[in-house]
């Protein structure tokens, strides 16, 4: 196993440059995540339109796997419906952490480059810190979500 | 039954710099690949490793001499309760404890702390009452003391440090109050390595009449440690950081205090006499030492301390400090390396962070290099918050460890720097 198979290109252009990297005090939703192991912490903001979440961002600081897995969250998911956006974290899910499961890697778009996480054990969490951290923020969890 | 350590290299009383060579050749765990890339291990300060009379002593144990201690009369038995005592003597002298009355057996630094919070502190604290540690400990010092505040109302104060990971001893003057009960200052610090001056602070506690509580976790295996010296009231450490098993540990306290405080646990052991109407407790130290202890541990750290004894503490701190002074000039050359914790007294800790590069990912990048390092918070979140990060990279050295292995830590490092810097 190669470590360029865990940070690829889109994923260390990711992290050099998050998208949607900002707070955004008018959104409708925002919940925080935790990932006490290596330190990772950050907000999602989502803002709504009915149940089409129509602005989405991050704001934080963490490792490359976290920062640009919620870079990539932002850019997958502003546009989609809730129930979609539900049904990405659900994929994302299986494909970090199931190798018994088959993903359909052409839906997932560039989240698709995070696929190499699942033979690095420790990091896991940090590539699913930012889909829980949504998940929170779409239930309106008032607790921080905590990896550990 | 105790043979005496089969090391050919350690020959106590001469001078001569460690022949690392051929210690390295002691210690099996060292001669294996990580991924492809020889095993650089440099997580020392994490757990150390074990060489092959520890392991054997051990294994020796179970095979020939296993029996509960001091209950039997029969001869395994017998042999056990000498071979655990034996131990307990061996670390006495280590430490230079006046007795073995005041060598406790627990599972390690932890449990050392719990125990002297909950025995010695919970009963005596009240409202209005003051413990005070330092800005550096590590949360096994923090915690427990935390837990005796809110039992008891007491306050927990806290020393500040400077910018290079020291402790303030000016402010330590100001926090001094009459409420002061029990000042637990740590020896070394796990995440910066600074070496504290606990003489110091020893005496000026004392002086006041405030007992004083060690964390030695880190010191034992790096520095010598002479308890009567010192004069501390307890001393914690643990044997996984000092070429013994995990699960074992000490502490030491002196031993007025000791016959003072209640036990912490009950059970067989402890105990002289047993009805159902009164319980008579047994001698120090088996007082704290309810429950078959870990005798393989105990003696495991016999022979880990036979161990560093005919090596000399006193060259294997030469050693890594040595090895320390290279590390930090090859580390200073890396673009974008910051130091955490540039204490003038170090032991061979070098904690640091790159520029734009999480530790967690260094952690991983250097994995792959066969490099072992710690990434992350080391149990000592308040001094991560003291120095605005939320992790460092922390690269510890031992005895045994090399300037080719610091050559790879910084080769590897390289890579990380061209990857994601």
């Amino acid at each position: 196993m190669d470590l360029k198979d865990l940070y690829r290109d889109v994923i260390v252009d990711h992290n050099r440059n998050p998208r949607n990297f900002r707070a955004m005090p008018d959104a409708d939703r925002h919940a925080d995540g935790y990932n006490p192991l290596c330190g990772d912490k950050l907000t999602v903001y989502v803002k709504l339109d009915g149940d089409r979440i129509s602005d989405v961002s991050f704001h934080g600081s963490g490792c490359a796997i976290s920062v640009a897995s919620a870079s990539l969250l932002t850019e997958s998911i502003k546009g989609r419906t809730v129930p979609e956006a539900e049904r990405l974290f659900k994929s994302m899910h299986d494909l970090l952490t199931r190798d018994d499961v088959a993903v359909d890697l052409p839906s997932l778009g560039k989240l698709g480059a995070l696929s190499g996480v699942r033979e690095f054990p420790a990091r896991v969490k940090c590539a699913s810190l930012c889909w829980h951290t949504l998940d929170a923020a779409l239930h309106q969890q008032d607790e921080p979500v905590k990896t550990e | 039954m105790r043979a005496a350590p089969r090391t050919a290299l350690a020959t106590p009383g001469t001078r001569a710099p460690l022949d690392v060579a051929a210690i390295r050749r002691e210690f099996p765990v060292l001669a294996q690949t990580v991924r492809g890339k020889p095993l650089t291990y440099l997580d020392n300060a994490a757990s150390s490793q074990r060489p092959q009379v520890v392991i054997d002593s051990i294994s020796r144990y179970y095979e020939t001499t296993h029996a509960n201690v001091h209950r039997g009369v029969h001869t395994l038995s017998q042999q056990a309760t000498d071979l655990f005592e034996g131990a307990r003597e061996k670390v006495r002298r280590f430490v230079n404890a006046r007795s073995t009355k005041e060598i406790v057996f627990v599972r390690g630094t932890t449990e050392a702390v719990n125990l002297v919070a909950q025995s010695y502190a919970r009963p005596r604290l009240g409202p209005g009452d003051e413990i005070l540690i330092s800005w550096l400990e590590h949360h096994a010092n923090i915690v427990p003391w935390q837990m005796v505040c809110e039992q008891t109302g007491a306050t927990l104060k806290v020393i500040p440090i400077n910018l290079a990971g020291e402790v303030d001893c000016d402010a330590f003057e100001h926090l001094l109050s009459p409420r002061t009960r029990l000042l637990a200052l740590t020896h070394v610090s796990n995440a910066l390595g600074t070496i504290v001056p606990v003489e110091y602070f020893v005496r000026a506690a004392r002086a006041r009449g405030i007992p004083v509580l060690l964390d030695g976790a880190q010191a034992v295996p790096h520095l010598k440690v002479d308890l009567q010296a010192l004069d501390c009231d307890f001393y914690c450490f643990s044997g996984h950081k000092m070429c013994g098993p995990t699960g074992i540990g000490i502490l030491y306290g002196r031993e007025a205090l000791l016959r003072e405080m209640p036990p912490w646990q009950g059970g067989g052991d402890m105990i002289l006499a047993v009805s159902f109407t009164r319980t008579i407790y047994n001698e120090l130290p088996y007082k704290f030492e309810a429950g078959t202890p870990h005798i393989a541990g105990a003696i495991g750290l016999g022979a880990a301390v036979d161990y560093l004894e005919a090596l000399g503490l006193d060259r294997i701190a030469a050693a890594e400090h040595a090895l320390l002074d290279y590390a930090t000039r090859q580390l200073s050359a890396i673009p974008g390396l910051r130091f955490i914790g540039t204490a003038r007294e170090k032991a061979a800790v070098a904690s640091f962070t790159i520029e734009n590069i999480h530790p967690h990912d260094l952690g991983t990048i250097l994995d792959h290099e066969g490099v072992a390092i710690r990434t992350g918070h080391h149990c000592a979140m308040p001094v991560m918050d003291f120095f605005g990060v939320p992790a460092t990279a922390r690269a510890s050295f031992a005895f045994y460890n090399t300037r080719d292995e610091v050559d790879r830590l910084v080769a590897a490092l390289q890579v990380a720097r061209e990857m994601l810097g």
